[in-house]
C-alpha cells in the first residue's frame, strides 16, 4: 500500500522544527510501524537526506525506548501497545499518517522524534526503591505474600517508563508514572518501611520537574501500553497525604 | 597470552567460600578513593554498579540507552533458576550445577558453574527484598515453573516479564546509590575504546550520543557488562542497539576472546515474515511447559493445522526425546526444528516453521488458565502475526538469541588485561556450548551482585595503581584513534547504507556459522566476510557529522566491529573440529544426528589473541579439568 507521512523534523533542541511530507510506496501489512520507518530512512539516506531519528531498542514492547504520537495518539491507535508492536495491517492504502514526538515541557526534543526523558530517572532516584543492601536480604519465603497482592503489585510494576502518559495528558502530568511505582512498592510488605518517605520524596521530585498535575482526564490510562490503572494515582495521593499528616516528611528535610 | 584460571584449591563445594574467607579487603577509607568504571547497566552491570556503590566505591556507570532501565536484560521473558528446592522435587545446588554443566555439553569451567549454582539462592532472596513481584502460590510462598534441560521445577518468574522485573530491581538499587552520591550514571553514552596504561585497564573512551563529544573517563578498574553479540546475525532476538563494540575494542587491546563460535539459536521465535524485517521476536521457552511442538508427517502437507488429524502429526520432540519431550534443551530443539524443515515438513509461508500447539493444554486446563500463564505472550504473538494462538497453533522457528562465547575471564572474572573485569553475557565462563533456559538472568545477577564485588577488592588491594588523568598520554592516544576511526567512517561517502551491509553479513553468518556448520562453508565464509568488509570501507554511506545525534554513525561503528568478530567466529568454528552444544559441525554427528563431541582433543576453551590489523589471530587453549562430573554423552532421550 501507499502512505503519505507527515513527519516532525527538528535538527536539535534549538531548532524550531516543522513537518515534512514523504510518500512511501510498497508498504506491506506485515511490517511493524518502525520497520516502515526503517524503509523510509533507507530511502532518505540513499537520496542524500538525513534519516529520521527515533528512539527504539527491543522492538518487542518492553524496553520503553520507542514512542511518538501517531495521528494524535501516543503509540498510535492500538490499545495496550507500544509503537514497535503496531503493525501496518492497521493502516489502509492511501492513508495520511502524522508522526510527531512526545510534546511536554519536561521532555525536550533532542532531534526529530527523540526526546529527553531523564526527568523520569530523577524522580525514581528520589525514592523509587526499597533500601536493601546486597547480601542483607532475608530468606525469600520468610515473607508470605498473597498471590493476589503480588499480582496487583505486578500490574503496576509492569510500567516501561515510555512517557506516553505524559505526552497524552493535557497537563503533561507524570502522575500515572509516579503513581505506578508508588503503588507497586506500596502494595508489598517489603515496601512498607519507606512507604511514606517514598511518596513524599517522589512527589517532591516530580514537582521539581516541569510536569503538570492530574485533573482526571484519564488520557494517560487510555494510551498506556501496559494499561496501568489510574488507581495508582489515587494510591499516590493517599500515601502522600498520609505522609504529610503523620509528619514523616523528613525525606525533604522541611516541614509542610 | 598467559591463561591462568586461578581456580581455588580444595573440594568443589568449598572453593568459593574458602576463597571469600581469604580475599583481600579494601578498607572503607580506601574504597572512597577508588573509582570504578562499569559499562552496561543490565542485570550484571546494574547489579555490580549498585553493589560497589553500596560498598563505598566511587562508580561511574555507562549505557547507550537513554536510561539505565532499558538495558536489554529487560526483554528476558521466562524466568530465573535457583536451587531453592521449594517444590520438594529433589533439587539442590549440586543438581543445578550438574544440569548447567551438562546443558553446556561439558565445555564450561566446573568451579565457575558450581559457584553460580551456589549463589543462586541468594539472588532470589535479594530480588524479593527489592520488591520484585514474583509469581506466588495462594499460600503466599513463591511459585516455580519448569524450563528446558531440567527435570525439576526451579524457575522463578514474574509473568512473562521476569527480566524486566529483575532489571528494574537492579535499576532501583542503582538509583538508591545515585541518590546516595556513590554512583553517577551516564546514559546515551557509548564506549568506543579501552584505555590501557602500563598493561592495566585504566579507562574508557566514550561518545556522548547526543552531542557527539568524545571523552576519556579514567578509573582504577573497568568492568564490562555489555551483553552478547547475536546482532552479528542482523536478525536476532537482541535489541537493535546491542553490539559487540566494547568487548571487541577490549579484545583488540589485549583481552582474549573465548569460544566466539558458541552461539545459541533459540528454538521458539516467531518466523521471519519478509525482507524488511528488523528483528525476530522470542516466544518464551516457558510456553513449552504446555505447548506441544509438531509438524505434519507428510512432506509438503499444505492443509491448515486444524485439518490435519492427530494420526498425521509428528510430535517430534516427544517422539525423539521421550524423557524431556517438549522441554528438550535449546540447541537440541532448534536443530530438530531445522531438520524437520530441511525434510520438507516445515509449515507456514516459506516453510521455515513448526507448530507450537496449545489445544491439548487448553482442553485440559481451560483457556483461562492458559491466559493467566501466558496471556501477554499470546497477545504479543497475535500483534505480530495477526493470528490468534488460542484458536490455531503458533508457528515458531529458531533465531539467534544468546552468545555463550565472550571475553575470557578467570575465576575472579578478570580478563587477560589486569583490571578489566567482564560480567554476564559478555564473558564466556558459565554456559559452555549451550545455555539452559533461565540461566542467563541467574548468571548476570550472580556476577553483578555476588561475585565481582568481592573479587574486585582482591585486585584493588593487591595492585599498585598510579594516578592516571585523562591528560595521560595513553588516554590522548586512544582518544585520537577513536576520532580517526569516526572520521574514516564519515569520510567513505559511498552509496550503500549501513543496514544493507549488516543484512548481508547476517545472512552469510546464519547460513555458514548458524545452526549447522561445515569446514567448507566456514572457509568460504571467512573469504566472503573479508570481501564484504573491504566493500564496506569503500562503499558505505554514513550521512551527517560526528558532533551531533547521528544514529547511522552509531550503527556504522558497530557493524564495522561485527565484521571483525564474524571472521573470528568462523575461524573458531573451523578450529573446533567437533560438535558440541550449539556448535554443530556436520562432519561430527552420531548416527541419529546428535552432536558428537571429541573430548580427547577439544575438552577445552579456545582463547583468541588479537595480533594486529591484518594479522591472523593466535589461538590459545585452556584445558578444562573435570574433577567432579563424569563426561558423558549428553542424552535427553
Amino acid at each position: 500500500m501507499k502512505l503519505t507521512l507527515h513527519v516532525w523534523r527538528q535538527k536539535d533542541a534549538r531548532d524550531p522544527g516543522g513537518f515534512k511530507t514523504y510518500q512511501l510506496e510498497d508498504v506491506t501489512t506485515h511490517m511493524s510501524f518502525l520497520e516502515m520507518l526503517d524503509v523510509l530512512n533507507q530511502d532518505l539516506i540513499t537520496a542524500g537526506e538525513d534519516p529520521v531519528a527515533f528512539d527504539h531498542d527491543c522492538r518487542e514492547g518492553v524496553c520503553g525506548a520507542c514512542g511518538f504520537v501517531i495521528n494524535g495518539v501516543a503509540h498510535g491507535d492500538q490499545k495496550g501497545s507500544t509503537v514497535c508492536q503496531l503493525h501496518m495491517r492497521h493502516f489502509a492504502d492511501g492513508d495520511e499518517v502524522t508522526i510527531e514526538p512526545w510534546r511536554a515541557k519536561a521532555f525536550p526534543v533532542l532531534r526529530d522524534l527523540v526526546v529527553d526523558r531523564s526527568a523520569f530517572d530523577r524522580i525514581l532516584t528520589a525514592g523509587g526503591f526499597i533500601s536493601v543492601r546486597t547480601g542483607s536480604a532475608p530468606e525469600a519465603n520468610s515473607i508470605p505474600i498473597p498471590s493476589e497482592a503480588a499480582e496487583h503489585a505486578m500490574d503496576f510494576a509492569e510500567c516501561i517508563g515510555c512517557g506516553a502518559c505524559v505526552a497524552s495528558c493535557p497537563n503533561s502530568a507524570a502522575m500515572l508514572f509516579v503513581g505506578a511505582k508508588i503503588a507497586h512498592l506500596g502494595l508489598l510488605p517489603q515496601g512498607q518501611p519507606e512507604r511514606e518517605r517514598r511518596a513524599l520524596a517522589m512527589v517532591e521530585a516530580m514537582e521539581r520537574e516541569a510536569f503538570g498535575s492530574c485533573t482526571n482526564y484519564r488520557a494517560c490510562e487510555a494510551v498506556c501500553p501496559k494499561e496501568i490503572s489510574i488507581s495508582g494515582i489515587a494510591r499516590m495521593n493517599k500515601d502522600f497525604r498520609r505522609a504529610l499528616l503523620s509528619g514523616s516528611n523528613r525525606a525533604s528535610g522541611k516541614r509542610r | 597470552m598467559k591463561l591462568d584460571a586461578r581456580v581455588p584449591a580444595g573440594p568443589l563445594a568449598d572453593k568459593w567460600m574458602s576463597l571469600r574467607d581469604h580475599l583481600k579487603l579494601v578498607s572503607p577509607a580506601n574504597k572512597r578513593k577508588r573509582s570504578i568504571i562499569v559499562v552496561g547497566t543490565g542485570l550484571a552491570g546494574g547489579a555490580a554498579a549498585a553493589s560497589l556503590g553500596e560498598m563505598g566505591y566511587r562508580v561511574k556507570a555507562f549505557c547507550y540507552q537513554d536510561s539505565a532501565r532499558r538495558a536489554h536484560s529487560i526483554a528476558a521473558q521466562g524466568g530465573i533458576n535457583a536451587a531453592k528446592n521449594y517444590q520438594n522435587d529433589g533439587d539442590s545446588v549440586f543438581r543445578l550445577f550438574y544440569d548447567t554443566i551438562k546443558g553446556g555439553d561439558f565445555r564450561a569451567r566446573e568451579a565457575n558453574v558450581y559457584r553460580l549454582a551456589e549463589v543462586s539462592n541468594a539472588i532470589i532472596d535479594q530480588c524479593v527484598a527489592q520488591g520484585i513481584p514474583f509469581a506466588r502460590e495462594y499460600g503466599g510462598t513463591l511459585a516455580n515453573r519448569s524450563f528446558g534441560g531440567a527435570q525439576v521445577s526451579r524457575t522463578f518468574y514474574a509473568r512473562g516479564q521476569t527480566g524486566q522485573q529483575l532489571l528494574l530491581g537492579a535499576y532501583s538499587a542503582l538509583n538508591a546509590q545515585v541518590a546516595a552520591g556513590t554512583v553517577v550514571v551516564h546514559p546515551r553514552t557509548e564506549m568506543l575504546d579501552l584505555v590501557v596504561v602500563d598493561g592495566r585497564a585504566r579507562g574508557i573512551i566514550t561518545r556522548d550520543m547526543v552531542s557527539g563529544a568524545v571523552e576519556c573517563h579514567v578509573g582504577d578498574a573497568v568492568l564490562l557488562a555489555t551483553g552478547g553479540y547475536s546482532n552479528v546475525y542482523f536478525l536476532s532476538t537482541n535489541a537493535k542497539g546491542c553490539n559487540v563494540t566494547a568487548v571487541w575494542r577490549a579484545h583488540r587491546r589485549g583481552a582474549g576472546f573465548a569460544n566466539p563460535c558458541f552461539t545459541q539459536i533459540h528454538p521458539t521465535c516467531i518466523p521471519q515474515a519478509g525482507d524488511y524485517q528488523s528483528k525476530l521476536t522470542l516466544m518464551s521457552e516457558s510456553l513449552r511447559n504446555d505447548g506441544r511442538v509438531w509438524v505434519p508427517i507428510a512432506e509438503g502437507d499444505d492443509r491448515a493445522p486444524g485439518d490435519i488429524p492427530e494420526a498425521e502429526r509428528d510430535y517430534y520432540l516427544e517422539r525423539i526425546y521421550p524423557a524431556f519431550g517438549n522441554l528438550a534443551p535449546r540447541d537440541i530443539s532448534s536443530r530438530a526444528a531445522k531438520r524437520m524443515c530441511d525434510e520438507g515438513r516445515g509449515v507456514g509461508p516459506g516453510k521455515r516453521g513448526v507448530y507450537l500447539d496449545f489445544a491439548e493444554a487448553i482442553g485440559r486446563l481451560g483457556e483461562n488458565v492458559i491466559r493467566a500463564r501466558y496471556g501477554n505472550l499470546f497477545d504479543m504473538y497475535e500483534r505480530i502475526t495477526g493470528e490468534n494462538p488460542y484458536r490455531a497453533p503458533m508457528r515458531i522457528y529458531p533465531a539467534p538469541h544468546y552468545t555463550m562465547g565472550g571475553l575470557w575471564v578467570d575465576y575472579y572474572l578478570m580478563s587477560t588485561i589486569p583490571g578489566l573485569f567482564v560480567l554476564g553475557e559478555a564473558n564466556f565462563s558459565d554456559h559452555g556450548a549451550n545455555r539452559l533456559g533461565a540461566s542467563a538472568l541467574m548468571q548476570g545477577l550472580a556476577d553483578g551482585y555476588f561475585v565481582a564485588p568481592y573479587t574486585l577488592g582482591e585486585y584493588l588491594a593487591g595492585a599498585k595503581l598510579e594516578e592516571v588523568s585523562p591528560a595521560h598520554e595513553a588516554c590522548r592516544a586512544t582518544l585520537h584513534e577513536v576520532d580517526q576511526r569516526t572520521a574514516r567512517l564519515l569520510g567513505v561517502r559511498g552509496s550503500r547504507t549501513v543496514d544493507s551491509f549488516h543484512r548481508e553479513l547476517g545472512m552469510l553468518m546464519l547460513d555458514r556459522c548458524g545452526m549447522s556448520r561445515t569446514a567448507e562453508g566456514l572457509t568460504e565464509a571467512i573469504a566472503a566476510i573479508g570481501r564484504l568488509r573491504e566493500a564496506f570501507w569503500h562503499e558505505v554511506k554514513v550521512p551527517g557529522a560526528g558532533a551531533e545525534l547521528n544514529q547511522e554513525l552509531e550503527k556504522a561503528g558497530r557493524v564495522a566491529d561485527h565484521f571483525e568478530l564474524a571472521e573470528l567466529m568462523c575461524r573458531d568454528a573451523l578450529a573446533r573440529d567437533e560438535s558440541c552444544g550449539g556448535h554443530f559441525r556436520e562432519e561430527h554427528q552420531t548416527p541419529d544426528g546428535e552432536a558428537l563431541r571429541d573430548d580427547e582433543s577439544f575438552c577445552n576453551v579456545t582463547v583468541w589473541e588479537h595480533r594486529g590489523e591484518g594479522a591472523e589471530p593466535a589461538a590459545h587453549v585452556e584445558s578444562l579439568e573435570f574433577e567432579t562430573v563424569q563426561l558423558a554423552q549428553r542424552s535427553y532421550k
